[in-house]
């Protein structure tokens, strides 16, 4: 019980950090703009034909892969900049309750940016009948592969007390997840090494597209769930260990 | 309420805390001098649990701070260097948020907040966001955080750094003040500080204590303590020192400063005993030969030359004389 009153507190104060400046504002106008854009222009959702939304969730990967990291980049380096770290690490609290309370925050903040493009679903839904079903699942996979950006985004700002530094690493190991399973490069690995494909296979069960696919068909696998929470949890404990190292010189 | 035992950091090959024990009880104020880069602040943050120790043991209330460290964080109120603030938040909304990890909510929390408001002067800022204040507003908001839950342990790293006299004088009345009934750890490189403030003082040097005791202690260990400082007319300085020399109770007299109309000397005993018997031999004897007295008195010793003496490495203290 203790914990959830502290993870909140915390969770509390980010969040209002978030909106305390108005940098939140133009990231929820960016972040609607951009799926606006990937949707109707690039996704081409009227020449599909189709009343459905796939050409809105096949960008999030891509869309995430910059704007997830500049929301996460500043979760505690910025800790580290200020000096805060160790305020909040000598408050009588555990530390994970503050990793997780502040993976939260950013998170709902995301959460809400993905709300916010509900007048897509409404227009879809004007405009023909779709598969509500798949749309649901859509939008539960996306928020879980915002949710694994954040995280690693958590990772990375956790060893560096600069913010770009942190943007750019977990930039990087996001686009290292996705690209393990985009089919472009999954095709050129095969035509490398035809004598591995269990070695392709596995390289490819690392990637959040692999995993992210089955939430667009409308198919919540509970695999694809367990990946997610994997790396979820695994960055988060990673961050843990971060923390705990750097405190220790 | 805090002992501290061995107690040692290394950073990589470099031993920033190098075993050092201390204890400090209820009611003691205990100022940490040493000059930068002594390892006051590596020291602090092991006390306070943010980051491990190499080796040795910290008990602040009878808990373990490695074993046991959420209790004993309980106990404690924290003034970091540089005194950190979350820079986007409102006085009023970082000193709430800091009330409730401490456990306080509702009308605990509030009167909690206007009590540390009030005892740090913070009233005219309160909604203020704390990127906008002066240095020593900041300053004044982190020190009010560490006493938001009126804590019995208080550890606070240079509390008066940025502040203006008036400020500094206000800060070390508060620190006496609250002293009276909690165990408090203040590190400081302004030695009136210790004086004004400290029931105690420890010097730290590379990581090591190297003096322990009450200030006027530590001031007793100054080569001038004992010293009788006599400024007379009508004499010179030679004829001064001849007359001196003859009293049984003076070691040697060094004139500090001369001019046609006085000289000013400083008288050292022959025992280290600080009792008053130089200073009537003295005055006996300048009464006998009529000079012209315009001060006398007997030297406490100075904390800073204290200080300068234990801290400055030989080879400085060589180049220095
Ligand atoms: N995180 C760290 N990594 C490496 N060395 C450190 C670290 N923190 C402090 N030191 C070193 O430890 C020594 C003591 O520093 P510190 O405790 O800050 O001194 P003080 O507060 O007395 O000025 C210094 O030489 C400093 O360079
Ligand atoms: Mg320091």
């Amino acid at each position: 019980m203790n914990s959830v009153s502290h993870i909140k507190t915390i969770a509390k104060r980010e969040l209002s950090g978030y909106f305390a400046s108005p940098v939140a504002y133009v990231f929820i106008v960016i972040f609607l703009l951009l799926t606006g854009f990937f949707t109707f222009m690039a996704g081409g959702f009227f020449e599909r034909g189709e009343a459905s939304l796939v050409s809105f969730f096949l960008w999030h990967p891509w869309l995430y892969l910059f704007l997830v990291p500049a929301v996460g980049m500043r979760l505690w380096s910025e800790e580290r900049r200020l000096g805060t770290m160790e305020l909040l690490l000598t408050m009588p609290i555990a530390a994970w309750e503050a990793i997780v309370g502040k993976f939260l925050a950013s998170w709902l903040f995301l959460a809400l940016a993905l709300v916010l493009t509900f007048p897509i679903l409404i227009t879809v839904n004007y405009l023909g009948h779709p598969d509500n079903g798949v749309i649901f699942a859509g939008y539960i996979g996306s928020l879980l592969l915002a949710g694994s950006y954040l995280a690693i985004s958590c990772m990375t700002s956790a060893l560096t007390r600069n913010q770009v530094v942190s943007f750019i690493l977990s930039v990087v190991t996001c686009l290292f997840l996705i690209l393990a399973g985009w089919p472009p490069v999954t095709r050129l690995l095969d035509q490398f090494s035809d004598s591995f494909p269990r070695l392709i296979e596995a390289i490819a069960a690392f990637s959040v597209m692999t995993h992210f696919e089955g939430f667009q068909r409308g198919v919540i696998d509970s695999r694809d769930l367990v990946f997610f929470l994997a790396v979820i949890f695994f960055s988060l404990f990673t961050t843990s260990v971060i923390i705990r190292s750097h405190r220790a010189g | 309420m805090i002992r501290v035992d061995n107690l040692t950091k290394a950073f990589g090959e470099k031993l920033a805390v190098n075993a050092i024990s201390f204890s400090v009880e209820r009611g003691e104020v205990l100022g940490f001098l040493g000059p930068n880069g002594a390892g006051k602040s590596t020291s602090m943050r092991m006390i306070t649990g943010f980051i491990p120790p190499t080796a040795g043991s910290i008990t602040v209330g009878g808990f373990d701070m490695v074993q046991n460290p959420i209790p004993a964080k309980r106990l404690i109120g924290y003034l970091p260097e540089n005194a950190p603030a979350y820079t986007d938040m409102t006085v009023s909304g970082f000193l709430g948020f800091s009330a409730e990890l401490r456990g306080l909510a509702g009308d605990a929390k509030k009167r909690a907040v206007h009590r540390a408001i009030e005892m740090c002067f913070l009233e005219g800022v309160i909604h203020q966001s704390i990127d906008t204040l002066s240095k020593g507003f900041r300053h004044r908001t982190c020190f009010a955080q560490s006493i938001i839950h009126d804590p019995d342990v208080l550890i606070l790293d240079e509390p008066t750094d940025g502040l203006d006299p008036n400020q500094k004088h206000e800060v070390r009345t508060l620190i006496k003040r609250m002293g009276e009934k909690k165990a408090i750890i203040f590190s400081t490189h302004i030695l009136e500080e210790v004086e004004a403030a400290c029931s105690r003082a420890i010097i730290i040097d590379r990581g090591q204590i190297v003096a322990n005791g009450t200030p006027q202690q530590l001031k007793h260990r100054s080569d001038i303590s004992g010293a009788v400082i006599l400024r007379v007319g009508g004499i010179s300085g030679a004829d001064l020192k001849q007359k001196l020399s003859q009293l049984p109770t003076v070691r040697k007299t060094v004139v500090v400063d001369e001019d046609k109309f006085r000289v000013q000397a400083r008288v050292f005993p022959q025992t280290s005993a600080v009792d008053g018997e130089l200073a009537r031999s003295v005055g006996e004897l300048a009464i006998r030969e009529k000079f012209q007295i315009e001060e006398l008195h007997t030297e406490e010793g100075r904390l800073d030359e204290v200080f300068r003496s234990i801290t400055l490495p030989e080879t400085v203290k060589e180049a220095t004389k």
